[in-house]
């Protein structure tokens, strides 16, 4: 085994998802099949090789520091589950 | 003849001649989606009202001398793409009511060209799946075959343009989501470099592999799209200053001092023995339009399913913890407490494909997996843009097929996440180096099912791709078959 069922459950939690039991059994089981083949790359020597994180040869892309339009408030918060009008709302934190 | 399958030159050449006006374009196509999308169900939304004014819009520009050739003509968009007057779901229950507050560079580069947007295209939710099984909202059936699968993820794209639903789509192409369902509908699709269209607005699943591109009846259709959407974007980071080419000067004939590249790799194991022949019938055609053919090696090939099925779900992992149900989309109203606000409303929004991918990506980036997954995978990744850049230092371009099997019964693999993965390996290792990859029609098998020939070449070399892939047209001569759908 890969992974195992609590690996599982940590990882979804870290995920911010609740997977009830079956649905933890299954990912089990489908995740650890994928874990499986993808340990084929350990055949690929792959010392001193960089990584490539970027496929075209780009540096930063900034512009100049000055104020441009961007969404007003209204548009902003109006796909907002709940808003006041002024932030969104969300449940309690503490 | 109908107005609705003529291409979009085609369309675009009456529309400047005055045959026709967009008004009656619109209309054509709008019909025809009333009458055959309950067979397709290409379309999650249809704004027939906001087209028809578009439409008189287009008639008045080109009335007042607009001469860009796709004013007037009748589009519709993969719905993954922002666009501030229509719903954008992703195909997931998480985007079901969400309507962007600003629209897509390219889908804003359409309107300003007088284009008619007709509404947005069925997906695999947030572009992920090989099959367009994995929307939120139904299934859509492949235009040559009842109860077939479309491909996917840009599903709705290719069946829209296949059964004339629309004169062209756009789709996105994060492992071959715009040329493995244009192959198995029997379209043009073609994913540009990275980096030549914008990407902003594209809602974010790979960020590293994801483009834009369009899916198209044929080449010269193609070259019209990429002339409109192609360029520099200041909204996205990743967009290259490059010149861009007046793409229909590429669509010449003949192939003469073209080398073209046959990897056999991509010809290996599990390849189906007709789709292979429809390939080499397709290559002699090249050979015959006079390019040369030469045998050539990606020796990387094999670990291109392993390379990316690490590294795009780290990255979706990432890119997909927006969706938290604050600031837009799903929320569980029930839950009472913040982290379980957050847990219910992912867990109750995203489908199974999507949780499946965002746990490996999780996974493969969490402390202590981080250097043996991502970081491993992402030097392979390297290994396998070497291979490329090797090739095409001695090639134009290089052909093969975009998948292995036509396509395939709906549900034959939507249990087997795996099998579904592996289907993908001739497009992916496209995104994982961002060269430019086109799937042109190339034949169809004895029982009557599209297949698709892949074009790929150097950064920046979709020239030579439309070059390719408008003589190949040519040679078969197969552009003008269409599905019969009554």
């Amino acid at each position: 085994m890969k992974i195992t069922l609590q690996e599982v459950q940590r990882v979804a939690r870290l995920a911010r998802l609740d997977l009830g039991a079956e649905e933890s059994e299954k990912m089990t089981q489908q995740l650890d099949n994928i874990l499986q083949y993808v340990a084929k790359l350990d055949e690929v020597d792959t010392t001193g090789i960089p990584v490539t994180t970027h496929t075209q040869q780009v540096t930063n892309a900034f512009r100049e520091d000055v104020v441009q339009p961007s969404l007003d408030r209204e548009k902003a918060l109006a796909n907002g589950p709940e808003q006041n009008g002024e932030a969104f709302v969300v449940p309690r934190v503490i | 003849m109908h107005y609705y399958s003529l291409t979009l030159h085609e369309a675009s050449q009456k529309l400047a001649r005055g045959e026709i006006t967009s008004l009656e374009l619109t209309q054509a196509v709008l019909g025809r989606i009333t009458a055959v999308d309950g067979r397709i169900k290409a379309y999650l939304s249809v704004y027939e009202d906001a087209a028809l004014k578009q439409a008189e819009e287009a008639d008045m520009m080109r009335k007042n001398g607009q001469g860009n050739p796709l004013c007037g003509i009748p589009l519709a968009i993969k719905d993954v793409l922002c666009t501030q007057h229509m719903k954008t779901t992703c195909g997931s229950r998480i985007l079901e009511n969400f309507i962007p507050p600003y629209d897509a560079t390219v889908v804003q580069r359409l309107q300003q060209s007088g284009a008619v947007l007709l509404g947005k295209l069925t997906m695999d939710e947030f572009a992920m799946g090989s099959t367009n099984e994995n929307c939120a909202f139904g299934v859509p059936e492949n235009p040559w075959k009842a109860g077939y699968v479309t491909g996917g993820s840009s599903g709705g794209s290719a069946a829209a343009v296949s059964a004339d639903e629309c004169f062209a789509a756009l789709g996105s192409d994060t492992g071959g989501s715009i040329r493995q369902p244009a192959s198995l509908c029997g379209v043009v699709g073609l994913k540009p470099t990275y980096g030549r269209v914008s990407r902003y607005g594209l809602v974010a699943f790979a960020s590293s592999l994801d483009q834009v591109g369009p899916i198209t009846k044929d080449v010269r259709d193609a070259a019209l799209m990429m002339n409109c959407i192609a360029g520099y974007d200041e909204k996205d980071s990743t967009s290259i200053k490059t010149a861009v080419p007046d793409y229909t000067g590429a669509l010449t004939e003949g192939l003469q001092g073209i080398r073209i590249g046959v990897p056999r790799e991509y010809f290996g194991q599990g390849l189906d023995p007709e789709v292979e022949t429809i390939i080499n019938k397709g290559i002699d055609a090249l050979k015959d339009a006079g390019a040369e053919i030469v045998e050539v090696n990606l020796p990387h090939t094999e670990y291109c399913v392993a390379v990316y099925y690490l590294i795009a779900p780290a990255e979706a992992s990432s890119n997909l913890a927006r969706f938290d149900g604050v600031r837009y989309g799903y929320r569980n109203k029930e839950a009472q407490e913040l982290l379980d606000m957050y847990n219910t409303s992912r867990s109750q929004g995203f489908g199974d494909e999507v949780k499946r991918r965002i746990l490996i990506g999780t996974y493969a980036l969490s402390a202590g997996y981080y250097d043996a997954y991502y970081k491993k995978a992402s030097q392979v990744r390297t290994l396998i843009k070497r291979d490329f850049e090797n090739v095409f230092s001695s090639c134009d371009l290089i052909v093969s097929p975009v998948t292995p099997t036509p396509s395939w019964p709906i549900g034959d693999k939507a249990d087997d996440p795996l099998s579904m993965y592996l289907s993908d390996i001739l497009t992916l290792s496209a995104n994982l180096g961002g060269i430019p990859g086109m799937s042109v029609p190339c034949g169809f098998t004895q029982a009557g099912l599209p297949v698709g020939m892949q074009m790929q070449a150097g950064h920046f070399q979709e020239e030579v791709l439309l070059k390719a892939g408008y003589n190949l047209e040519k040679q078969l001569g197969i552009a003008g078959i269409k599905p019969d759908l009554g």
